[in-house]
């Protein structure tokens, strides 16, 4: 049985890395929006867009790297349009985040139909596990660059919210807009570039999807993800470093559900594979009791004014 | 209804003959389009070029597309659930469906039977074998016995794999997907009697990033062979080939997707169906309650034999068919399930409705349908 405690914590770890990564994405993106004052529900449309997008890209040029770059436009464009239309008078962000939602996905959908059946070339992953002799750990460590970028990106934001000067704007404009003002700062200006770098981030998230994890573009792809890391973010509350713990989380629990049953415990696997959602449901409860998360809120967010 | 539409317009005609005749002859033959019409709704639960289940019907479709007078209206990711009685009954009442084709497991029971006696003058036909003598007559069903192909999949996997150890991914524990499992495990315990099949369910039809873990997972745990029975098998064909092991395609052909370790692959020839019902159609014919084939009438085949295929697993793949076409049993003898019940006591015929039932996994299968 020890075997199998093994090969169950081998395949968490490698879940963790092969499919939080999308996740990670996800949550920085829409961590920098949120900490501009503004929701974007809609990351799921450009995580799916993104991922046909890169997909189509790469099918085309055979560059997979340029696919990465194509979906981090089509995630900007789309955040574009959020952020826009959001600065208009009286409209509520939610409720726009949820139309772009279905837009990204429509849209995705219908230009991505020849791209399901040919074979684009992929990003391939670093082999950081060939001192292994567990094969299967291995190909747990067998990662894509794209990780790593994400904990950059993570460790970067991180690090610029609190000593930057466009960390100070930003964080200003999501606390207090009348500060905001106060500094001369336009928040309208702020919360739409971030609602734009938010989305595109999310784009590349979906690059990953398609181009490295599972790898391949189809309508199924996204299954909810980029919603599950809108809601990580709350969990993380809106601190990039704890997105980085909450995707590895959400990524291991996700591979526990094939796991247990690759080691024989077979029974109730529908409920090991909502391990993911029954997490979120917890953390949602828990972050919520929480005065913490009432207190790292943005002040400007819709949902906490 | 129609008829009364013909009187009327043969009495306007009639009364404005003078008139009329130039258009005359464009007239009688949109008549005559109308007296043969049938419209025919078709849904699918996923996209129709999903590489896998829904795009074989979809490809096979095209064979009533080109029946005169017959026009098919398609939706697809129809979910099996009460969306899909309200897309069948606005195909009925907003199109004019005279014939309902759903090809998804769910859309039976209870939606389509519910439906059929509701609307006795459309015809309901249905992609698995679950209409009895109970439904409503005009309800029925069609289906390709996949589970033979699935066979032969095991046999030429068996003599592939140098372990004798073949991975499954499955989408849910129905009986159609427990019949394909346990028949790879059947098909290669023929030619190794030493060799298992491990599953796992992910539990839905179309889960890339779920089948992805699924198959490392059975990499993992030592399967050098994957299969499986998800909608679109590309994930698990691709993941297979880039782990460095041999696979089994499902539905269509996925030969180009793993030019090293494919062996062969269960294909549906909805097809043969398809041109039935087209035949029938357009001589106006009933359509049978029920249809249903696999090897012995060609509505089902391997795909063509890919390099991860030794030469003996050729050979004895070969054998297998043949034998199936010659209508040899595959579940035959005692067999216990994995948890120790006797659950074939005797050779069934392949078509036996005993089978239809199947709820269980053979000894020899690793892995839980609850």
């Amino acid at each position: 049985m020890a075997s199998g405690v093994e090969t169950v914590l081998i395949a968490m770890l490698g879940g963790a890395i092969r499919v939080s990564t999308p996740y990670l994405f996800v949550a920085l993106g829409e961590t920098i929006t949120e900490k501009s004052g503004r929701i974007n529900l809609g990351l799921e449309g450009n995580l799916v867009l993104g991922a046909m997008v890169a997909y189509a890209t790469s099918f085309h040029s055979g560059l997979p790297w340029l696919g990465v770059l194509a979906a981090f436009g089509s995630g900007l464009v789309l955040g574009l349009i959020h952020g826009a239309v959001c600065s208009l008078p009286k409209v509520n962000d939610i409720a726009v985040g949820i139309a772009m939602m279905t837009f990204g996905i429509g849209i995705a959908f219908f230009l991505g139909k020849p791209y399901i059946q040919p074979q684009a070339p992929r990003l391939e992953g670093l082999p950081l596990g060939n001192w292994a002799t567990n094969p299967a750990l291995k190909q747990a460590l067998l990662i894509n660059p794209l990780f790593f970028l994400g904990i950059a990106i993570a460790v970067v934001l991180w690090w610029a919210f609190a000593n930057t000067r466009p960390g100070l704007i930003l964080r200003t404009t999501g606390d207090s807009e009348a500060s905001a003002r106060a500094l001369g700062v336009n928040p309208i200006k702020v919360r739409i570039l971030a609602t734009v770098l938010g989305g595109g981030l999310a784009g590349v998230g979906g690059a990953f999807l398609s181009l490295s994890y599972p790898g391949s573009w189809n309508e199924g792809l996204s299954s909810g993800q980029g919603l599950m890391a809108v809601a990580l973010v709350i969990f993380a509350r809106w601190h990039p470093l704890r997105c980085v713990v909450a995707a590895l989380l959400f990524g291991a629990a996700g591979a526990l559900g094939p796991a247990l049953q690759s080691v024989g415990i077979s029974q109730g696997y529908y409920f090991f594979n909502a391990a993911p959602y029954i997490l979120t449901l917890f953390i949602m409860i828990a972050s919520a009791r929480s005065g913490a998360t009432q207190h790292q809120a943005p002040g400007e967010l819709s949902i906490v004014k | 209804m129609p008829n009364f539409d013909f009187k009327r317009r043969d009495f306007l005609r009639t009364g404005a003959a003078g008139l009329a005749a130039g258009a005359l002859p464009l007239s009688l033959a949109k008549q005559a389009k109308a007296a043969g019409d049938l419209t025919i709704g078709v849904i699918y639960v996923g996209p129709k070029d999903d590489f896998g289940w829904n795009q074989a019907h979809a490809v096979a479709m095209d064979i009533l597309k080109g029946v005169e007078g017959v026009t098919v209206v398609e939706e697809e990711s129809v979910p099996e659930t009460d969306a899909c009685a309200k897309s069948m009954e606005s195909m009925i009442n907003l199109d004019g469906a005279g014939l309902i084709l759903g090809t998804s497991f769910g859309y039976y029971i209870p939606f389509m039977q519910d439906l059929a006696a509701k609307y006795p003058e459309v015809v309901f036909r249905h992609a698995a074998p679950l209409w009895s003598d109970a439904d409503p007559a005009n309800a029925g069903s069609y289906f390709c016995y996949l589970n033979q192909a699935h066979y032969v999949d095991g046999v030429a996997a068996g003599l592939s794999s140098p372990t004798g150890k073949i991975g499954f991914v499955a989408a849910k524990p129905i009986p159609s997907v427990l019949s394909n499992i346990n028949s790879v495990l059947l098909g290669a315990r023929s030619v190794n009697p030493d060799a298992t099949v491990q599953v796992i369910f992910t539990g839905d039809w179309s889960m890339p990033v779920r089948e992805a873990e699924a198959a490392n997972a059975l990499v993992d745990a030592g399967c050098d062979v994957l299969t499986c029975h998800v909608d679109g098998p590309k994930v698990v064909i691709e993941t297979a080939e880039a782990r460095g092991v041999k696979s089994c395609g499902h539905n269509a052909s996925q030969a180009p997707l793993a030019p090293n370790g494919f062996i062969t692959g269960a294909e549906y020839k909805w097809e043969t169906i398809y041109k039935m019902y087209a035949d029938m159609l357009a001589t106006g014919e009933p359509l049978p309650n029920i249809v249903v084939g696999g090897y012995h009438n060609d509505m089902v085949q391997n795909t063509t034999y890919g390099a991860g295929a030794t030469p003996e697993a050729i050979a004895a793949a070969d054998a297998a068919i043949a034998a199936l076409k010659a209508g040899e049993p595959i579940f035959t003898g005692t067999l216990k399930d994995n948890l120790g019940n006797v659950v074939i006591d005797k050779a069934y015929d392949n078509y036996d409705p005993h089978l239809d039932g199947m709820d269980y996994l053979l000894e020899g299968v690793i892995g839980s349908i609850t």
